[in-house]
């Protein structure tokens, strides 16, 4: 028999279906007030902004999709910036820079390691959890870099700034990276495992699956996709901020819901939250583009973010009142 | 095998005495004067009141399990807070309309929440989220940075200043005791906190034994909104001046004071003692951290292991193996 395509088969088959329609609405919205949207200039400095936010919410719907939540994120961002910022300086060589480009993804993996060890291995609370790290790292941040200051040689930044290879942005190739690490993971027993441990642990326990293995791992993927951010928006600013991080740990996770992952865990992937993250950052777009008053831009942005969380359970409703 | 085990809230409480009694030996601390001791503690105390009142409505939602949270009180606390503000300009007689308008606008915030999580099926985690933002975006639209107002001397009598000469107890732990014990009647005492703790344990169960699982979750987070809103209005009244970042720093505290006093953040297990216990903790870890005169960096350091620490005690989950 013919599968017949419909609404409902879309909705639940592929979480990221309603993220794509989203992301090309918000698109063609911003082609509108922006003309010049799709030169090639434009596209490179839009992802090359975005890039940080969607590094973050890969390794945000790793821990998600693992039944976890990791609000210390922006703390190990705002460590990798301070790093980077006092040790290699404006005038360090490159070979400098990329002998502390290596420690950051140490220190990465280390702060997800001990996010990892206190929730899977000691078994407490996430949210609360990475709360806690999240004060340990931003502390530890601002104990690098007191006041925003430092920096990394321009020529450094602009490799991250202005390269384009083959004529397309540097964003685009490491999304696809990523996008390629997880097919092939997902297909993979570790993939399976992750989605059985986000569904309910404890049936995966009983089925022999390494459940505390399984979530501490996720936790050490967020810490080294948010040092991999840090590193991006180091680059991308190419100056030192202890608070740099912050605002980027709600975001990651609104990128993640966004994406059509479930909050609860063991439903989604990450081709969804990478389209909720520039979704988040054309949003953002739209609204400086729209020349909104600014005393109007929080209210709007949070409307439509809202909206945009609604409407799959609008329409969900309508339809089931109609059947 | 018979584990030693002590209840959350009796064991938040035995810390922060003992937190307490240790930060006798740091230096420029109340020493060995007990007069001054006392006014410390009951200071603590006070500054426990708000911390405690915001966590209430975080207490239900986080109860009613299924991920509930509300990110949205701390937004809740600066509007309603700027609205009494605004309404009261230091008129004792509109107090009591600014309290009820308080309230009502918390709920009517709560109830958007509800919906939101019960109809829509958006998280509660980034539904509220989204909420706080709606708020905070709209204080800005309509006050434009620009607030007019005076909270009325009524206010600072009952909640800032101590309740007479002879009894040195600030008004606010006093309506803090009453509080208290309201929210315990409405949780142990009431259909509501039965039905509650059902639908936070399990919500298929729940309905099946005939609670009506939609109405319970509309009405806690209705709830929660107007507690918040209930805190909003007392945190204007001791501080007496508004501003837009009055509510956010009171957030994350409030989860992690619900979380330290032992409620489960998956929901279905918890009480109210617990939360006063761990607003108590946190309030006085904070104005020790204070009191100690170290670097910004070192303070949130400090606390964050603190905070691991307190956790790591008794606020583990059960067991993969059972």
């Amino acid at each position: 028999m013919k599968k017949r395509i419909t609404w409902d088969f879309l909705m639940t088959r592929f979480p990221a279906f309603f993220p794509f329609i989203l992301l090309v609405i918000s698109i063609i919205i911003n082609w509108f007030l922006q003309p010049n949207m799709f030169e090639l200039e434009t596209i490179n400095s839009n992802m090359r902004v975005f890039l940080p936010l969607i590094l973050l919410a890969v390794g945000q719907a790793i821990v998600l999709l693992g039944g976890g939540i990791d609000i210390s994120v922006g703390g190990t961002v705002s460590i990798i910036n301070t790093i980077l910022a006092t040790r290699v300086g404006l005038d360090g060589s490159p070979e400098l820079m990329w002998q502390f480009v290596l420690i950051s993804l140490l220190a990465g993996l280390l702060a997800g390691a001990i996010n990892g060890f206190f929730i899977a291995y000691l078994r407490l609370q996430p949210i609360i959890t990475t709360y806690a790290t999240s004060f340990l790292y931003a502390g530890f941040a601002l104990f690098i870099l007191p006041n925003p200051g430092g920096g990394i040689p321009a020529d450094i930044a602009n490799l991250y700034r202005t390269s384009t290879p083959l004529g397309l942005p540097l964003a685009f190739y490491i999304i696809a990276i990523l996008l390629a690490i997880w097919v092939y993971f997902s297909s993979t027993r570790y993939g399976k495992y992750l989605f059985a441990v986000g569904g309910k642990a404890d049936a995966a326990y009983e089925t022999a699956v390494p459940v505390t293995l399984m979530q501490f791992s996720t936790y050490v993927i967020s810490g080294l996709m948010a040092a991999l951010a840090g590193i991006a928006i180091t680059m991308l600013s190419g100056s030192g901020n202890a608070d740099i991080g912050n605002p980027m740990t709600l975001n990651s996770i609104t990128a993640v819901v966004i994406g059509g992952n479930a909050f609860s865990g063991g439903i989604g992937g990450v081709a969804g939250p990478v389209m909720g993250a520039i979704t988040l950052g054309v949003i953002q777009n739209i609204i400086s583009f729209a020349s909104i008053d600014t005393w109007w831009e929080t209210l709007v942005k949070a409307t439509i973010i809202v909206v945009a969380l609604a409407t799959p359970g609008v329409i969900n409703l309508i339809r089931r009142r109609r059947a | 095998m018979k584990r030693f085990s002590i209840s959350p809230p009796v064991a938040a409480l035995i810390l922060a005495i003992v937190l307490f009694l240790l930060s006798g030996f740091l230096p420029n601390s109340y020493g060995s004067d007990v007069k001054v001791a006392i006014a410390q503690a009951t200071n603590i105390l006070r500054l426990a009141v708000f911390l405690g009142v915001i966590a209430a409505g975080q207490t239900l939602v986080i109860i009613s399990g299924f991920e509930g949270i509300d990110l949205s009180a701390g937004s809740i606390v600066t509007l309603t807070a700027i609205l009494t503000y605004v309404y009261v300009n230091g008129e004792d007689n509109k107090v009591l309309v600014a309290l009820l308008i308080a309230l009502g606008v918390g709920a009517l915030i709560g109830l958007l929440n509800g919906i939101g999580v019960t109809f829509l099926k958006i998280s509660p985690f980034v539904m509220t989220l989204g909420m706080s933002g709606m708020v905070t975006g709209a204080i800005i639209v309509v006050n434009h940075g620009d607030v007019r107002g005076k909270i009325a001397p009524i206010m600072t009598r009952l909640i800032a200043r101590p309740i007479s000469p002879e009894i040195p107890i600030p008004g606010a732990i006093v309506i803090w005791l009453i509080f208290g014990v309201l929210m315990w009647l409405l949780l142990e005492r009431t259909t509501f906190g039965k039905n509650l703790f059902a639908i936070g344990v399990n919500r298929v169960t729940a309905k099946l034994s005939g609670v009506n699982v939609t109405a319970t979750n509309l009405t806690t987070y209705s709830l929660a909104g107007a507690l918040a809103g209930f805190g909003g209005f007392l945190v204007v009244g001791n501080t007496g001046v508004v501003m837009i970042q009055l509510g956010q720093p009171f957030l994350f505290p409030s989860i992690a004071a619900v979380a330290v006093g032992g409620t489960l953040l998956s929901g279905g297990k918890g009480s109210y003692w617990g939360t006063m216990a761990g607003a108590i903790v946190l309030t006085l870890i904070t104005s020790l951290l204070t009191t100690m005169q170290m670097p910004d960096s070192v303070r949130r350091m400090v606390l964050g292991a603190t905070l691991l620490i307190l956790i790591s005690i008794y606020g583990r989950q059960r067991a993969l193996r059972q």
